[in-house]
């Protein structure tokens, strides 16, 4: 028994030696053209299978990616159901400054209230599109922007600083310089721009104020609200209990976003908000909309898998059937079929290593760098191209073992066939 | 005395189905081959030599009959076993050539001996020797393509002779060569027998056989002669 062991393991490495042997003589020999197409190939079969889905991914992963930057932050703390707001703000955010970490709060303070432009004109019967019902937000500019990096979405005008007064930034999506499409449920400022003066109603009180800039971040949930400083925002509202409707809070690259939740909860916060990570306070059409893009991802990569399967079964089915004649004669010469096989296998492997680092180097080395600094501009968010090390080595794994089969199934089939039919060639 | 046989071939029957028609291509043929014996096989075009020598260098598996390889019997042996007898014993001349296009002379010649597991250094070293021997040093890095009829012909017994087979077959191997290449290739071989070497050729060309110990004339699938050249004149 360990002696037929023995010789299997003697003849398999025999075998490999005889198939690199082989192999590495017809890689080195063959047309050069044809190789360069082949692992030309192999590298665009990787791009499917990382890049296609990386970007569908990333589609999705951009736009939470801005939702937690600029709304969300690392930690969001808000109102809970039935309450109109976030009882001991105060305490809260003084508690969160105070964890190991954290690097910035901000509270928001959120009143529903109607914009007007053109107010000072007569208004007709029918007449529409100068007044719009949205959320206005008071802010402190400075800690908010510290927190979620609001200035950075100021594309037109300037953002708030701390002693503005009677001054607003206002979300893009109220604006229909920046709405794409027109729609009767969508109501948006017709004229309104920067140094435009508009009036806002706010729990009940009118304030003429002056828009100071437009913010742009293609979410939803910043775009269509009005930001002004929370000193004015209080004094109209009348809220001078300094309780928040949310609270976000920022923390330092490295820190568990869990762990800061948990010690806010801990200090018997969760009786008075919600607190939840940012991945918790993810809109629920955000996660099923992951959810369905990776599904769509892994569908795209298993297609891309198959074909890159079939592409290099053909190659090397034709390869194989194009010089059965030469397999015939070596296997009429004593060399053993395992190690023809090995020699096709080697060759596949070969195309799919240096497929693959083309494509690796492209998307680490070019790709992934440029379309961070340079997202793609989708609609509704900056898209990204997610490559994880993890999911590609995943995909570098697959594509590898797709080739070895292959590559070994065409030349199994060729070694198979009758030696002197193959050497005679009928 | 009485040399040991190397190849004992028994009542050896082939046929090949042609549509519907079964084509008999030898018809019971036997013979035995001598140990350091240059066997020539002639016979008309179709006749049945080259399926004779398939059968004996187990290329082939005869439709019933039996070949025993230095003594053994290899009517039972599989298609792997069958590669390393002709690995271990035999060495293959084809009237093509037939060297493998991406090797190298001298690789051509390297690769059954690394089949049998000889160290790559001394393999070369042997593949230098048998090239030597057939003329061709100065051409060990050519490819088949930068050689001639004769040049490929000569590194195809190189490569047959690498690894010291027993017996060595050549199928018409002067076939796609002029005369004066034939000459020379046919030399060799009149050298490799005088080294002791078994060698059973076939060919067309009767002139060839003058050099042999034995000639088998083989027609339609039978042998019909079997005796030295000089009979075969006479």
């Amino acid at each position: 028994m360990k002696n037929r062991a023995s010789n299997i393991f003697h003849e398999v490495r025999v075998a490999i030696r005889v198939g690199w042997f082989l192999a590495l003589r017809q890689v080195r020999r063959a047309n050069i053209w044809t190789n360069v197409l082949v692992i030309a190939i192999m590298a665009l079969t990787f791009l499917n299978l990382v890049v296609v889905s990386g970007i569908l991914v990333g589609l999705i992963e951009g736009s939470v990616k801005t939702i937690k930057t600029h709304y969300l932050g690392d930690v969001f703390i808000s109102t809970p159901k039935g309450k109109n707001f976030i009882q001991h703000s105060q305490d809260i955010v003084k508690t969160a400054e105070n964890i190991p970490g954290v690097v910035a709060v901000s509270a928001r303070y959120l009143e529903g209230g109607i914009v007007e432009e053109d107010y000072k004109k007569t208004k007709k019967p029918g007449d529409s599109g100068n007044e719009v019902g949205t959320n206005i937000t008071g802010i402190d500019p400075d800690s908010e922007n510290r927190a979620s990096d609001l200035a950075r979405l100021v594309v037109e005008g300037e953002y708030l600083s701390p002693d503005d007064y009677d001054q607003v930034l206002v979300g893009s999506l109220l604006l229909k310089k920046y709405l794409d499409f027109e729609s009767p449920n969508f109501p948006v400022l017709e004229r309104a721009d920067i140094g435009t003066k508009i009036r806002i109603t706010l729990g009940g009180n009118t304030r003429e104020v002056t828009v100071k800039g437009i913010i742009k971040s293609k979410a939803d949930e910043l775009d269509r609200r009005i930001f002004m400083v929370d000193r004015q925002f209080r004094n109209i509202t009348n809220r001078f209990d300094y309780n928040a409707d949310e609270i976000v809070i920022r923390i330092a690259p490295g820190v568990d976003s869990k762990a800061v939740r948990d010690a806010i909860l801990a200090t018997g916060a969760g009786a008075y908000a919600r607190v939840q990570t940012a991945e918790e306070g993810e809109p629920k059409f955000v996660k099923d909309m992951k959810k369905t893009f990776n599904m769509l991802g892994t569908v795209i990569s298993s297609i891309g898998l198959v074909v890159a399967a079939i592409t290099i079964f053909i190659v090397i089915f034709i390869n194989a059937i194009t010089r059965r004649k030469f397999i015939g004669i070596l296997k009429g010469i004593g060399i053993n079929a395992l190690a023809i096989e090995i020699a096709y296998v080697l060759q596949s492997v070969f195309y799919a290593i240096l497929g693959t680092a083309l494509g690796v180097a492209f998307v680490f080395g070019f790709l992934k760098p440029y379309l961070d600094v340079h997202p793609i501009n989708f609609p509704f968010s900056d898209g990204i191209l997610v490559a994880t090390l993890d999911g590609t080595l995943l995909r570098v794994a697959a594509l590898f073992i797709a080739t070895l089969i292959a590559g070994y199934i065409p030349a199994r089939i060729v070694t198979k066939q009758n030696t002197l039919d193959a050497i005679l060639n009928r | 005395m009485k040399r040991k046989v190397v190849i004992d071939a028994e009542n050896l029957i082939r046929t090949y189905k042609s549509g519907d028609a079964e084509v008999k291509v030898l018809r019971g043929l036997s013979l035995q081959v001598q140990e350091g014996e240059f066997v020539s096989i002639i016979g008309r075009s179709g006749s049945g030599k080259s399926t004779l020598l398939y059968q004996l260098s187990l290329l082939d598996v005869p439709t019933s009959g039996r070949v025993f390889v230095d003594g053994v019997d290899t009517s039972t042996f599989s298609e792997e076993e069958r590669t390393r007898v002709r690995l271990n014993e035999m060495g293959y001349i084809f009237q093509d050539y037939a060297l493998v296009p991406e090797l190298t002379a001298e690789e051509n010649v390297v690769i059954p001996l690394l089949m049998q597991d000889i160290e790559t250094r001394e393999a070369r070293r042997r593949a230098r020797v048998v090239l030597e021997k057939v003329g061709l040093l100065h051409r060990l890095k050519n490819l088949p393509n930068q050689l001639s009829g004769g040049e490929q012909q000569r590194v195809a017994i190189a490569r047959a002779l690498g690894h010291s087979p027993k017996i060595i077959f050549a199928d018409e191997p002067t076939a796609n060569l002029d005369n004066e290449t034939s000459l020379v290739i046919l030399e060799l071989f009149k050298q490799l027998h005088k080294e002791g070497q078994t060698i059973i050729m076939v060919t067309h060309e009767r002139e060839y056989t003058a050099e042999t110990d034995r000639v088998i004339k083989i027609f339609d699938g039978s042998i019909v002669f079997e005796g030295s050249p000089k009979e075969l004149r006479e």
